[in-house]
């Protein structure tokens, strides 16, 4: 775990995914930079994990379920040092491990994502394994809120209470905003909050652009009793940038030069 | 051939603790013998065959050799998706297991009617396709799936199938197992159609030989090639769709043989299988075959 401020790091990171998209044509730049900031916080002060051995037993795991905004993911593991700036750049081109779905054949990626509703039964497994063989590893996922549609993650958002799984949180990238409309006009999730709270998930809700919020909220040692965590992050899509937020069209769009420049202007701005 | 399946894999579960049986709510007086043994390495995950898969992935990525237990349909094509993706992309050490292959309960009707799958499995990158005939093949090819750490699809019938082959019969990883040899025409069977094809033969005095193919894939070119070179026309026969499945497999590598001019001329060769329809109506496994026209 890098002692690095996470402002710091998620400065950086949107800067990364951000001018990734341009040079590379990508999308879902939206939820990449909905999602940073918890990535980030997880990188600098939650995550156990070693760069230089992607695999070590004893790190926590990480699923990330929303593969389509892979940007936000690949940008912290190169920030925090899985692999160099040269390797990143090779994303999307031919021959390139660094998918635009998010590729387990990556350095610090446990799991490649990009049909959805499926990372978080993984984490069961993983999870119900941690607990078989009593290890102290952590197993985070984060879905997106879209994502919540397919039935797959009921499934196991039924499994994990009933087996006690304390050692797995789920966190909600609950940006509003799905691939063709508002989370509320294509199939309502609300209310979320109960929907997990009935299912016996101890559920929390927090600004998940809130950088204090977000560690208190992932922080191991805060868990208590025998209920899996979920963190429902409530978001801003395309979060930092005025002209992406709450957006539609930067789930498809990746920006042009003035674009780039002007976003990357304002994230500086930020602190 | 599942009673087969369980007693090998409670054997080799006592000194191999990286076995661990997952259930889809099934299996009522069949993995009760597992699950009371090995109480830390079961679990029954409920009617929910897409989460036991990617459970399934999960503890296989943490080094257990997981075996997912349902009937037909269920483990298979319920969840193509997680075993494409999580299982066979990630290469993970995941055993999908399915009782009632082809019309094996046949009066359940056509949701338990298991009679695509191995088409549609055979087609994924990584993922063993294993189909044997009776109690030992069961039984031996359960304990390799034991040994090895390969993403693997095991068709079983149901319970008390006679055995075929004597119990001294012994064979290895991607045999085509010679059960007798003949003259002309080589039948090749898979699954639990040996039984009828080894039956119909004698009864009816042919000259045919007969092979029982338990590994449709990978399947083993050379030992094709060998028979292929034997015999002038070949029947395969299948509780299968036409398309895509075993007769199809055969089909392929014949023609690879063929044109890797590994073999001189091709077979003449006749496919046995389901003709591309559903059967809705009762029935008892032997019935269904013959409407379905699985008759030599």
């Amino acid at each position: 775990m890098l002692p690095s401020n996470s402002k710091v790091l998620a400065q950086k990171v949107k800067k990364c995914l951000l001018t990734l998209a341009h040079h590379h044509n990508a999308s879902h730049v939206g939820g990449a930079l909905s999602i940073a900031d918890v990535l980030s916080v997880l990188y600098s002060r939650i995550l156990k994990y070693d760069t230089s051995h992607p695999k070590w037993e004893e790190r926590d795991r990480l699923l990330y379920s929303k593969g389509h905004a892979c940007t936000a993911l690949y940008a912290v593991l190169k920030e925090v040092g899985f692999y160099t700036d040269a390797a990143l750049q090779t994303f999307t081109q031919n021959g390139s491990l660094f998918t635009s779905h998010v590729n387990h054949k990556v350095a610090g990626v446990e799991l490649s994502t990009g049909s959805l509703g499926h990372a978080l039964s993984v984490a069961c497994g993983m999870a119900l394994a941690g607990k078989r063989k009593k290890t102290d590893w952590h197993v985070y996922t984060i879905v997106s809120d879209g994502e919540l549609n397919e039935g797959s993650n009921w499934e196991a958002i039924l499994f994990a209470p009933h087996h006690e799984l304390n050692n797995m949180t789920l966190i909600v990238d609950f940006n509003k905003i799905q691939s063709f409309g508002t989370i509320k006009e294509v199939l309502d999730l609300d209310p979320l909050k109960d929907k997990f709270n009935s299912f016996g998930w101890d559920t929390i809700e927090i600004d998940g652009h809130n950088h204090s919020e977000i560690y208190e909220a992932l922080r191991k040692d805060t868990i208590h009793g025998s209920k899996p965590r979920v963190v429902i992050a409530h978001t801003v899509k395309g979060k930092g940038v005025d002209f992406m937020e709450n957006q539609l069209a930067w789930h498809y769009k990746s920006p042009n030069k003035e674009q780039l420049e002007s976003a990357i202007g304002q994230i500086n701005q930020q602190k | 051939m599942r009673t087969a399946f369980i007693k090998q894999l409670v054997e080799a579960a006592k000194t191999n603790n990286k076995i661990f049986l997952l259930v889809g709510d099934l299996g009522y007086s069949v993995v009760e013998l597992f699950a009371q043994q090995f109480p830390d390495r079961f679990l029954n995950v409920g009617i929910a065959e897409q989460n036991m898969t990617g459970i399934a992935v999960g503890l296989a990525m943490e080094g257990y050799n997981v075996f997912t237990y349902s009937i037909g349909n269920f483990p298979t094509l319920r969840c193509m998706e997680q075993i494409r993706y999580d299982m066979c992309y990630h290469n993970a050490n995941v055993k999908v297991v399915a009782v009632g292959g082809g019309y094996a309960y046949g009066a359940l009707g056509t949701s338990h009617h298991t009679t695509e799958e191995l088409g549609m499995l055979r087609t994924i990158p990584n993922l063993n396709v294993l189909a044997p005939a009776d109690p030992l093949e069961a039984q031996i090819i359960t304990k390799m799936l034991c040994n090895n750490n390969e993403p693997s699809y095991l068709r079983l019938g149901k319970a008390g199938e006679p055995m075929v082959h004597s119990k001294d019969k012994t064979f290895s990883w991607g045999n085509i197992i010679e059960v007798f040899q003949g003259k002309g025409t080589a039948v090749l069977s898979t699954g639990s159609m040996l039984k009828y094809a080894s039956d119909y033969i004698q009864k009816e005095k042919k000259e045919y030989g007969l092979y029982s193919v338990p590994f449709i894939k990978p399947l083993n070119l050379v030992d094709l090639a060998t028979i292929a070179s034997k015999y002038t026309s070949i029947i395969t026969i299948e509780e299968h769709q036409r398309s895509g499945g075993f007769g199809s497999a055969i089909l392929e590598g014949l023609h690879d043989l063929l044109e890797q001019e590994k073999i001189a001329t091709l077979p003449k060769i006749k496919r046995l299988a389901i003709p591309d329809r559903f059967i809705g109506v009762a029935g008892t496994q032997d019935y269904l075959r013959k409407i379905a026209g699985l008759q030599l």
